[in-house]
């Protein structure tokens, strides 16, 4: 169990991460997911005592992690798998972290042998490929057969076998009853690996759900309305309470108003209709929109406000530079929603 | 693959006994030393380098007596029998600055700080180990030269003896000032976070204020200043002869030096627990 109340960290103007209070649970694979720079990495320094918060705490098993007697048999982490000196051996590289804990020389053959190192063991750890730098990484983040694991982008630059390896790795140690914790930039790779999520932009906190509640959130139908009468239809869609923004083709995608809504209304008006198809924002589109650098998305979800629900009326203004209400607006299409509400 | 293939303990660890500490993180950074070609390159360097400039050096002071009306004239100063040191000064600063500085060149330092996060413990750890390792070595290296030296100079039928209080002192003295070098590297290194800073700062403050002092200053001033600059002061911890009013006894020479050493290792101690990793 990892917790964090109010943790902030700010380097002089910059604030890196802003009041982050979570709680990451045992038993599950929990996905830290974030675009580059938004504070996944400074916040698992903060976890380790590495960096110092400005402000907040945060501890692993209601301990500061400085505080534990024996830090390896709680906690492994793999924050940067080039931080060994590669100038030695991979079993020296262990050994020297076993004994600080004091942990038996075998349990270094033993993960040596889980990672499948063995055979390069006694090999100077600069020659070692991506992915055997990983595993060595690995290796030593299990060493103390901890109960919390802390991985931080593992998957980057890896092949896909290793990419494999990896995820179900974490998966097993999270079956074991650990505590899973593994950030990533990739919407796509946490879809795959993680139960739980923690969304992190600009290092504010935007949702903490499990992964299916996300999915459900923040993938909201759009459908793309093709018709001669663009902007009569657009007109009725607004009044309607909908949003509509031409798509760049000549067609319309509209939110907020189901298929049979827009081709009914349509119907009535007398408008013909060419093609009505629903179209589901990627999650991964959901996400960059959700922590996108952007003024617009300044807002912490409430709690108990689920992240991604579009709040406030239909806005008849056909300016979209207004003053966005403080919410996040997830999963609208693409292109900025430009609301025509004349004809 | 199947799950069996990632079942993650093989033998379950026994529990954990007392606490991650100090006898620990001594293991940990004698592995570290021994571990890397660079640090035993570097040993072997000194131990080579500095014996054979010390032998060079009393070959060619016994073999050069200085004579006063064809009667030899020599001083007895046991720093004759020592002159690699000065070389030795400089390698020996490499490896201090290696000690700590290289952790974070490489990144290592997040990967150690992980796994004993008590900061005070892992620089204490990393000192001792240093400390214990260039003084075996600088010791090695100043009774070499020493019986080295003593054979040159007894040819010429000058006597230098370990029994003499003040020429053991000396010896002794000339492996304590390189141990002290090396924690004046180590410290700064720390203090620094970086190599190149942790070897050019301390070679400044040795060599190059030094020639300063000497060069620089108008010498009614320079006969007050020289004897506390760093290697002026450390210099006499293996020397025989002190000139009065002008250099610091052995022992006061000592105690100099040590200030800028342990100033050293307390700005490092600041800078290695205080900071970011």
């Amino acid at each position: 169990m990892i917790e964090a109340q109010g943790l902030t960290k700010r380097y002089g103007d910059k604030v890196a991460v802003n009041n982050l209070t979570f709680a990451i649970k045992p038993g599950q694979v929990t996905g830290f997911l974030g675009p580059n720079g938004a504070g996944k990495s400074t916040t698992m320094r903060m976890i380790l005592g590495l960096d110092a918060p400005t402000a907040g705490t945060v501890t692993i098993g209601g301990k500061p992690f400085a505080k534990i007697a024996n830090p390896m048999r709680e906690v492994g982490a793999l924050l940067d798998a080039k931080a060994i000196h590669g100038g030695r051996s991979a079993y020296n590289h262990l050994l020297c972290l076993a004994q600080t804990n004091n942990l038996p020389k075998r349990r270094v053959d033993e993960v040596l042998a889980l990672v499948g190192l063995t055979e390069v063991a006694k090999k100077r750890s600069k020659g070692f490929s991506l992915g055997m730098g990983q595993r060595l990484g690995i290796a030593a983040a299990l060493l103390g057969d901890p109960q919390v694991l802390m991985f931080d982008e593992p998957v980057n630059g890896l092949d896909p076998e290793g990419i494999l390896w990896i995820r179900n790795f974490m998966k097993t140690l999270a079956r074991e009853g650990r505590t899973v914790f593994v950030s990533s930039h990739l919407m796509s790779e946490m879809e795959a690996t993680a139960d739980h999520l923690l969304v992190i932009g600009r290092g504010q906190l935007h949702a903490d759900c499990t992964v299916e509640e996300f999915i459900e959130r923040n993938s909201e139908l759009s459908i793309r309305v093709r018709t001669p009468e663009v902007d009569r239809l657009a007109g009725l869609l607004v009044a309607k309470g909908a949003l509509a923004a031409p798509d760049g083709e000549g067609a319309l995608l509209v939110t907020r108003l189901g298929m049979n809504e827009i081709g009914d209304l349509a119907f009535d008006n007398q408008i013909r209709v060419h093609e009505l198809t629903p179209i589901q924002a990627s999650l991964e589109q959901a996400f960059m929109r959700m922590t996108a650098d952007s003024v617009e998305y300044h807002a912490t979800p409430l709690p108990g406000v689920p992240v991604g629900v579009p709040v406030g009326g239909p806005v008849g203004g056909p300016v979209p530079q207004q003053p966005q209400p403080p919410q996040p607006q997830l999963a609208a299409p693409a292109q900025q929603p430009v609301q025509n509400s004349e004809v | 693959m199947t799950a069996s293939t990632f079942a993650t303990r093989s033998n379950a660890l026994p529990p954990a006994k007392g606490k991650a500490g100090f006898g620990g993180a001594l293991a940990s950074e004698w592995t570290k030393i021994r571990s890397v070609r660079s640090t035993m390159w570097i040993l072997l360097a000194l131990l080579v380098l500095t014996i054979g400039i010390s032998a060079l050096g009393s070959h060619g002071q016994a073999n050069n007596l200085p004579t006063n009306n064809g009667v030899v004239a020599y001083i007895h100063n046991t720093r004759d029998l020592e002159f690699g040191t000065i070389l030795g000064q400089l390698v020996v600063i490499v490896l201090g600055a290696l000690g700590v500085a290289s952790e974070y060149s490489t990144g290592m330092i997040r990967t150690t700080l992980s796994v004993q996060p008590r900061r005070g413990t892992v620089y204490l750890a990393k000192l001792l180990v240093l400390a214990a390792v260039t003084l075996v070595i600088g010791e090695i290296i100043a009774f070499v030269s020493f019986f080295i030296g003593q054979s040159f100079f007894s040819s010429q039928g000058i006597q230098f003896s370990l029994s003499n209080t003040a020429t053991l002192m000396a010896v002794i003295g000339a492996g304590g000032y390189l141990t002290g070098c090396a924690l004046l590297a180590f410290g700064l290194g720390a203090l620094f976070r970086n190599t190149a800073a942790g070897i050019a700062v301390p070679v400044a403050m040795l060599l190059v204020v030094d020639i300063l002092v000497n060069a620089a200053l108008p010498s009614t001033w320079q006969v007050h200043i020289d004897r506390y600059v760093p290697m002026e002061a450390g210099f006499q911890m293996w020397s025989t002869v002190h000139q009065p009013g002008q250099d610091l006894s052995a022992w006061n020479g000592f105690g100099v030096f040590m200030i800028y050493v342990v100033a050293a290792l307390a700005a490092g101690f600041w800078s290695f627990t205080q900071r970011d990793a």
